[in-house]
């Protein structure tokens, strides 16, 4: 990928590869607590029916995942494997924060077991408020995102140091 | 009771659970040690199971907590009785109204207020909505554990149904906090009564396709009958509660043995049990009180008494000094809610007895010799939900 370490990369080439990567995202699920539900009522419902936006929930391993929704409450025992299980993924990987608890703390926000927000400890790309958010909600959390990917310069990421992994 | 005396019976249950501690640094040379979770599908969110195999044979089995701890018990010493059912509801995501229930009750008994007759109804009916949104995911889930993935579909899909109508009255799909401390928020909307039977016609539908789709199936058979098995007197050993205790053969429901302030005995109905104790029994008797709630829901439809949804209670809540227990037969079993007042705004000490906890505390006991995959029909069948062990 001569292109992309060139810091310079052709406008269509850019289109055709980020359509494609909007359209066929994996997706890893983080089933925390109540929004799991909610999430699993969006990925598993036909209701709901996420594929029929491009996403395919359930891979066999955050390995083979393209982005992650942390659904639900994030304590303090479970923030490590949190982070592990996100250094695991490989790049370009993008972070959805699904519910007040992932968000901000939520309604534990005075608790001395709750990590007030998953942003303090993996980036987070889409916030979804809600305790729980509808399915609805999360849906267009992944809409907002795949315009976002859509609108992403890849040499532009890819450009600096590597993230080493710990 | 095989027990002869209580001292023998704590001695047995010592004796079990010392065996069943996981040495989880040491690899011995005859096993190894396995690892499931905290991230894993078949824990329901942040268990951590820790299993020490003879080559496919579980020796040893020991679920760690604390993965969903919230604090839930000393949350409540800074929150006022009426922000209380807001945390509450949280515990049991899956039947969140039946959580707020016992600790509204609790509240009540202190303040000696009585909900009016038609709060009393509507309280009972949203109890057992919940408890039908709750278990229907239950009969999907312990299905696609095993490894049939469309029921859990069908359970996603009919689900729906129940959810809408609980919204349609308490304005919250998952969480309604709408009980108050002497009544309900809202009275019915118009027209809900015939739109929940039409709803609970799909769920006695979802009941019957369930039975056929999958209680008949021979897989689901050989990998649910006579695994996971407990007697009856290690199941009051251990303090099951719910559906587990009831398919275990013992004929113990709070809602018809200690009922507090629901209208279970206006109800002709029927508390299911089953004899044998394995995993095939939980899944049979989770599918009959299915059936049963919808029945239960559907005679008091009928009898909705009119009148106000209220009693006349003080604007400030302040809940005179004293010490309440009230219990109720939730989704997973017996949920209380033990209240220390002293007079304030605010609890002074609430002590939560959830189901989950002691369903879960089996664990050790029952994941000892088995084989592998049985640890995930076994742990599917004893259904529990993280927020109700770890609290």
């Amino acid at each position: 990928m001569g292109l992309v370490e060139s810091g310079k990369m052709p406008k269509p080439l850019t289109k055709l590869l980020n359509m494609s990567r909007r359209y066929s995202m994996w997706v890893y699920q983080w089933g925390l607590a109540c929004c799991a539900i909610e999430m699993g009522a969006a990925f598993a419902s036909p209701r709901y029916d996420v594929m029929r936006l491009g996403v395919i929930p359930l891979p066999a391993s955050p390995r083979q995942a393209d982005f992650l929704v942390v659904s639900g409450t994030v304590t303090d025992k479970m923030a490590p494997a949190v982070r592990r299980l996100w250094e695991q993924m490989p790049d370009p990987k993008y972070v959805i924060s699904m519910g007040s608890c992932a968000n901000c703390g939520g309604p534990y926000w005075d608790s001395y077991s709750v990590t007030k927000g998953v942003d303090q400890i993996i980036p987070v790309d889409v916030y979804v408020p809600g305790c729980p958010p509808r399915p609805e909600a999360l849906l267009e959390g992944i809409v907002l995102l795949q315009e976002r990917i859509m609108n992403e310069d890849m040499a532009e990421r890819w450009k600096g140091d590597p993230i080493v992994v710990e | 009771m095989s027990m002869t005396s209580e001292s023998d019976q704590l001695a047995y249950i010592a004796s079990q659970a010392a065996d069943a501690r996981v040495n989880v640094e040491v690899e011995t040379d005859e096993g190894m040690t396995l690892n499931l979770g905290p991230q894993h599908p078949a824990t329901h969110g942040t268990l951590r199971i820790i299993a020490k195999l003879d080559g496919e044979k579980v020796v040893a089995a020991e679920p760690i907590m604390g993965y969903m701890h919230r604090g839930y018990e000393k949350l409540t010493e800074v929150r006022t009785y009426p922000q209380v059912t807001t945390l509450v509801n949280r515990i049991d995501w899956l039947g969140s109204f039946a959580n707020e229930v016992p600790f509204i009750l609790a509240a009540e008994q202190l303040m000696e207020v009585e909900a009016p007759p038609r709060a009393q109804w509507i309280r009972t009916i949203l109890f057992e909505l919940s408890r039908i949104a709750n278990v229907c995911l239950f009969l999907g889930d312990m299905a696609v554990q095993i490894g049939a993935t469309t029921p859990v579909f069908y359970a996603f899909r009919d689900r729906e149904f129940v959810l809408n109508q609980i919204e349609r009255v308490t304005g919250g799909r998952f969480h309604p906090n709408f009980d108050r401390i002497g009544g309900l928020k809202d009275d019915l909307p118009k027209g809900w009564i015939e739109e929940t039977r039409g709803a609970l016609n799909r769920m006695t539908d979802f009941c019957d396709e369930m039975e056929e789709l999958v209680l008949g199936n021979e897989i689901f058979q050989a990998r649910t009958r006579g695994i996971g098995t407990i007697p009856s007197d290690v199941a009051l050993a251990y303090g099951l509660s719910g559906a587990n205790l009831r398919a275990s053969g013992i004929d113990w429901d709070i809602r018809r043995d200690a009922n507090v302030g629901l209208v279970y005995d206006q109800v002709d109905w029927k508390v299911w049990t089953h004899p044998d104790g394995d995993s095939f029994a939980r899944f049979w008797v989770r599918l009959q009180e299915t059936r049963e709630a919808c029945n239960i829901i559907d005679q008091l439809l009928g009898t909705i008494p009119s009148g106000p949804i209220m009693a006349k209670v003080p604007r400030i809540i302040k809940v005179p000094p004293g010490e309440a227990y009230v219990a109720t037969e939730n989704p997973l079993g017996e949920m209380g809610f033990y209240v220390v007042s002293k007079g304030d705004l605010t609890p002074f000490r609430v002590k939560i007895r959830s189901a989950s906890f002691s369903n879960m505390s089996i664990a050790p006991w029952v994941l000892k010799d088995v084989f592998v995959p049985d640890i995930i029909s076994i742990l599917a069948s004893l259904y529990f939900i993280l927020g109700d062990i770890d609290r």
